[in-house]
Parts: C-alpha cells; sequence; structure tokens
C-alpha cells in the first residue's frame, strides 16, 4: 500500500454533500479545512432534514396535541431513537442537551443537587471525604465541572498524569481510583493529542471500588465506532455538531438505573411530574432531564448525521482517518523543526495531530496558514493544563474528517514550510 | 498576499530584537496579563518619577522605565517593544493618549488612518487590525501597561 492511499470510501463523492467545501478563503485560495475536531463540517443532507422540519412539521414538541405538535414530537422522538442505536444504547438512556458540556454539568450538578434532593434521588450524593478522579489531558468542559463539583460538595478532585509520549500515566491507577473514588471522568479520545485512552482497565478498576464512570467521546462518536454497551461506562457525552449534525444539541447517555436515581439539573416546563404551588414532582428520564421546549429541529438534523455516517460506514470513516492521520504523521514529521505534540506512532491513536514548529509560535503559524487557506486550530484548545504540563504555551492543530483528502494534507505541510520562509527560520 | 501588510518589517524587527526587554528595577508596579484565548502572557512593570515641581505621582508624571517579559506571538511581544519605545520618557497623561490612539487603530478594521505623528512605529499595527483574533494579541502589553500605571497612581493616592 502506497503512503498516500486511502480506504474504500469515495471522498470526492463525500465532498459533493458538504457545499462550504467547494468555497474559497482569503484571496480566492481553496479552502483546506482541518478544524473538524472544533467543529465538523454539515452535509446537505444534514441541512435538508433540519429545512424540512422547519417548513413541514414545525410546533413545540411534547406540548399540544395538533396534528403539527403530534409530528413534531414523533420526529424528535425518532431522531432520539436514530441518535440511541447509532452509539448502541436504548432511547430511553438518551438525553438531549445544549451540546457536551451541558452533558457533563447535568451529572454534576446532579450529583451535588442529590444530597439536597428527596428519598429515592440521593444515591449520586457526594461530599468530604470523597474522590472524583480526572485526567491531565482532560478539556476544559470534562474538568472545571468537576473542580466546581468538588467545591460545592466538599469532595475532593485527583488525576492520572500523562506521560512525555502523551498517553495516560495508569502506573497508580489502583491508588488513585480508590474506595473514595465516587466519579472517574476521562477522555475517550484526547481533542489536543489524539491518544486514544484505554477504557477497559479504568472501567474495571471503578467497578472493583464502586465508582462511575463518565466517558467525554467528544472525539470518538463521530470518528470511530462507538458502542456503549461493550464500553461498559455509565455515561457518555458528545456533541452533535462536531459529527456533521448542528450547532444546539448534544447528548447525554446514562444507564436507566442511574439516570432514575438522580434529581434534575435544569428545572421549568416539561421535566414535572405534577406541580403545586410550593412543590414539584419530576417526570421519568429523559424528560426529567430536558426542562423547556426542546431543540427538535437540531435532534432531527442530528439524526441525519447519524443516518449519513452509518449509510458511509464508520469503519470506512475510522479508516480513511486513520490514513489521513498517519500520513500526517510522516508529512509533518519529516519537516525539520517540526514535532508533533502527541503519539508519534498510530495505534491507539485518533485524527487529532497537534504539532509545534521552532521558533514560530502558533499564533504566526496558524496566520500563514490561513493566508494559504489552511484553516487549524491554534492556542491550548481548552487544555490549558495539558499544555502546562507539557511545557508548553500553544499548539497548532490539524484535525480531520471523512471529507479531507491527502492532498489536503500536502497543503498543510506545504503551508508549515512556507510559514518557516516567512519567518526566516528555515531555508 | 496579505501576509506582508500584516506582518510589516518593524513588526518581525521588534519581534527578532525587542527593545527593553527584561524585568528591571525600581519599578512602582507590575501588572501580569494573560490571553484566554491562547495562554499568551507578559508581566509588564511601570517606574514612573514625580512631574518636576510636583512631589507625587500624577498624571504629569514621568514614565521613567517600562520593562517586561513575556511569550507569545509576534504580535504581542513586537507590539509591547513598540510600546516600551514610545512610552518611556514620555508623561502619564500623553501615554495615555498614545494608548487611546493605539487602541482606536486596532479596532478600526483595516480602515483606520493613524497618526503617526503620536503613533510612530505603531502604525505598522493597523495590518493587524483586519484580523479580529489578533486584536487581543496587539493590545496585551499596552492593556498590562494601563493596568501598572493605574495601579502606581493609585498607590499614590492611597
Amino acid at each position: 500500500m502506497s503512503d498516500r492511499e486511502l480506504g474504500r470510501l469515495d471522498v470526492a463523492a463525500i465532498r459533493e454533500d458538504f457545499p462550504i467545501l467547494s468555497r474559497t478563503v482569503r484571496d480566492g485560495r481553496p479552502l483546506v479545512y482541518l478544524d473538524s475536531g472544533a467543529t465538523s463540517q454539515k452535509p446537505r443532507q444534514v441541512l435538508d432534514a433540519e429545512r424540512e422540519f422547519y417548513e413541514r412539521h414545525n410546533a413545540a414538541v411534547h406540548r399540544g396535541a395538533h396534528q403539527l405538535a403530534e409530528e413534531a414530537t414523533d420526529a424528535y422522538e425518532s431522531a432520539r431513537e436514530t441518535i440511541a442505536s447509532f452509539i448502541g444504547a436504548d432511547s430511553g438512556e438518551v438525553v438531549f442537551t445544549k451540546n457536551a458540556t451541558e452533558a457533563i454539568n447535568l451529572v454534576a450538578y446532579a450529583m451535588s443537587n442529590a444530597a439536597t434532593a428527596e428519598d429515592g434521588l440521593r444515591r449520586l450524593k457526594v461530599g468530604p471525604g470523597d474522590e472524583i478522579v480526572v485526567t491531565e489531558m482532560e478539556h476544559h468542559a470534562n474538568l472545571v465541572p468537576w473542580q466546581q463539583l468538588c467545591q460545592r460538595t466538599g469532595a475532593t478532585l485527583r488525576w492520572f498524569p500523562v506521560t512525555d509520549e502523551g498517553r495516560l500515566d495508569l502506573s497508580d491507577l489502583n491508588e488513585i481510583v480508590n474506595e473514595r473514588t465516587r466519579m472517574v471522568a476521562f477522555a475517550h479520545q484526547s481533542n489536543v493529542l489524539g491518544t486514544v485512552n484505554p477504557v477497559a482497565p479504568i472501567t474495571a478498576r471503578a467497578r472493583e471500588v464502586g465508582a462511575l464512570v463518565l466517558l467525554d467521546a467528544c472525539q470518538s462518536v463521530p470518528h470511530m465506532p462507538v458502542d456503549v454497551a461493550a464500553l461498559d461506562v455509565d455515561f457518555l457525552a458528545f456533541s452533535g455538531h462536531k459529527m456533521l449534525g448542528p450547532n444546539g444539541i448534544g447528548v447525554l447517555w446514562g444507564r436507566r438505573e442511574l439516570l432514575e436515581a438522580m434529581p434534575p439539573f435544569i428545572s421549568g416546563g416539561s421535566m414535572i411530574g405534577v406541580v403545586h404551588m410550593d412543590h414539584s414532582t419530576w417526570a421519568e428520564p429523559p424528560q426529567r432531564f430536558e426542562a423547556g421546549v426542546p431543540m427538535a429541529p437540531q435532534a432531527v438534523g442530528l439524526a441525519a448525521a447519524c443516518d449519513y455516517l452509518s449509510k458511509v460506514g464508520m469503519d470506512l470513516v475510522a479508516d480513511h482517518e486513520r490514513a489521513l492521520t498517519e500520513y500526517a504523521l510522516k508529512q509533518i514529521g519529516a519537516i525539520e523543526g517540526a514535532s508533533i505534540v502527541g503519539p508519534n506512532e498510530i495505534a491507539d491513536r485518533g485524527g487529532a495531530v497537534s504539532f509545534a514548529v521552532e521558533d514560530i509560535h502558533p499564533h504566526d503559524l496558524g496566520q500563514v496558514l490561513d493566508d494559504r487557506g489552511v484553516e487549524v486550530r491554534v492556542g491550548h484548545h481548552c487544555a490549558w493544563p495539558l499544555h502546562r504540563k507539557l511545557g508548553i504555551v500553544a499548539t497548532t492543530r490539524a484535525s480531520f474528517y471523512l471529507y479531507n483528502t491527502m492532498e489536503d494534507v500536502d497543503a498543510l505541510a506545504e503551508a508549515i514550510r512556507a510559514a518557516q520562509r516567512f519567518f526566516g527560520t528555515r531555508a | 498576499m496579505q501576509l506582508d501588510a500584516m506582518y510589516q518589517e518593524i513588526i518581525l524587527d521588534h519581534y527578532r530584537n525587542p527593545h527593553h526587554k527584561g524585568l528591571r528595577d525600581p519599578h512602582d508596579a507590575e501588572a501580569h496579563h494573560i490571553n484566554p484565548t491562547c495562554g499568551d502572557e507578559v508581566t509588564l512593570r511601570v517606574a514612573l518619577t514625580p512631574a518636576s515641581g510636583a512631589t507625587g505621582l500624577d498624571e504629569k508624571a514621568i514614565v521613567s522605565d517600562v520593562s517586561y517579559e513575556g511569550m507569545g506571538c509576534s504580535i504581542s511581544q513586537a507590539s509591547t517593544s513598540v510600546l516600551t519605545d514610545l512610552l518611556i520618557g514620555r508623561s502619564v497623561a500623553e501615554g495615555m493618549e498614545t494608548l487611546n490612539a493605539f487602541t482606536e487603530m486596532m479596532q478600526s478594521k483595516g480602515k483606520g488612518e493613524p497618526d503617526e505623528d503620536v503613533l510612530e512605529d505603531a502604525v505598522a499595527f493597523v495590518g493587524v487590525s483586519k484580523y479580529p483574533a489578533r486584536i487581543k494579541c496587539a493590545l496585551l502589553g499596552w492593556m498590562a501597561w494601563k493596568d501598572a500605571v493605574s495601579q502606581s497612581l493609585e498607590k499614590e493616592g492611597a
């Protein structure tokens, strides 16, 4: 196999579905979009699904008895089934949130709300002496909510360190996850390093001590086949907009018996059982966690995104990204003065490739890349503690998706060399 | 290529050979500013000397030194270097006027017509104002200066 051979994906046909990919940027440069780790582009099928909902079925979901309300509710609940089946889950265990950040906050707040909840909803209660475990490579979204939970409840935050190679250091697994641990929350795949973390040993240890496991799957569900039953975790959070879906929708999957034992996070309409002037009771999950008129058009759009990805085949998406990543590691690695931040080998690694270029600050590098139409992310990628640990202020990150090509990687490598020429750091 | 308009030679010169860099004493106040979007940071000190005839520090006080350390992109580093050239030796009031002129230029979206008599080398940053994501970089050192000067005057008033 030559190093430029792609899998069985018909990328040219796929690109036809994404109108934005044919536009130009900055004085007529073809767009080379390498920032799907931040947000993905959307195919026409997703945009059409959302438009059709608005044009044909729009009404407030789970309210009213007119025909449009029925159709809208059907569309919303069918979307839930499609999305649930995409991750091997039961639809009653899928909660729609604003985004993955809200999904994680939902669990963290349910845990602190448990302290003052009615009987039967106190199972997840945490307090002084309890411990919450995260990792040093977490996105702020899977770190700050747990810091805040600890601050509110008096629990202690602990974390797995990251090795110089950008892998989790699990050598103290049995000490860090112990009888006091109530929750272990970690990224399935790092948004900076690309590292795919080993779920099984962490989950096994958590089970031994009776701790819960929440997996931040923002960078995995869009890019590889994910099956919640096989992962054997308790909660899984991901965003719609990173997987070809609309903005404004995220998903929390949780085990039914846990969701049933959790008090609400956001309260108001739709999530109630009975409301009196001085107290209320709660609906069953998932409605208990979906206060207010829900984002039905976005749910429909996200279901269309799942259908699109299923039709392409998540195995093929993963293969395609593996080929791109392998090629990118090789091409960037071959540039004198450039170094990969994260694992250099393809094993247990996804398509987020961060790197540093000697004597060029990522902001300046990103500016030259942008001038050539190559759109990447620069900065700390909402993982500031990880950058601090690695002793760097910021990195430049290219992240791939099913619509990227080997030519995109070539354009990236050439743009890095152009930046070196521009700033005079390499001939 | 729009890059040359943004990275004018003056900016690259200041980046490669920054002026007045390093933290020095004596100083009246120090400010540490961080750009939360990228993690760039600057630590900046100011030393003020009372205006002739005055006993304390006021708007007429002279900026006798500006010293700094920082980690960041060429824009933030060069902008801080240019700042030291412009503001050392000026009165606080003049410095504030220069700061206002610089801020106004940075918010002009590339359309500003900066006064070269006031901004001197700093007019080179007008090209940066076309890129909203980089405006904070250019302002990082200036905001730290403003903060440090305010602290110095407040201390005096306390």
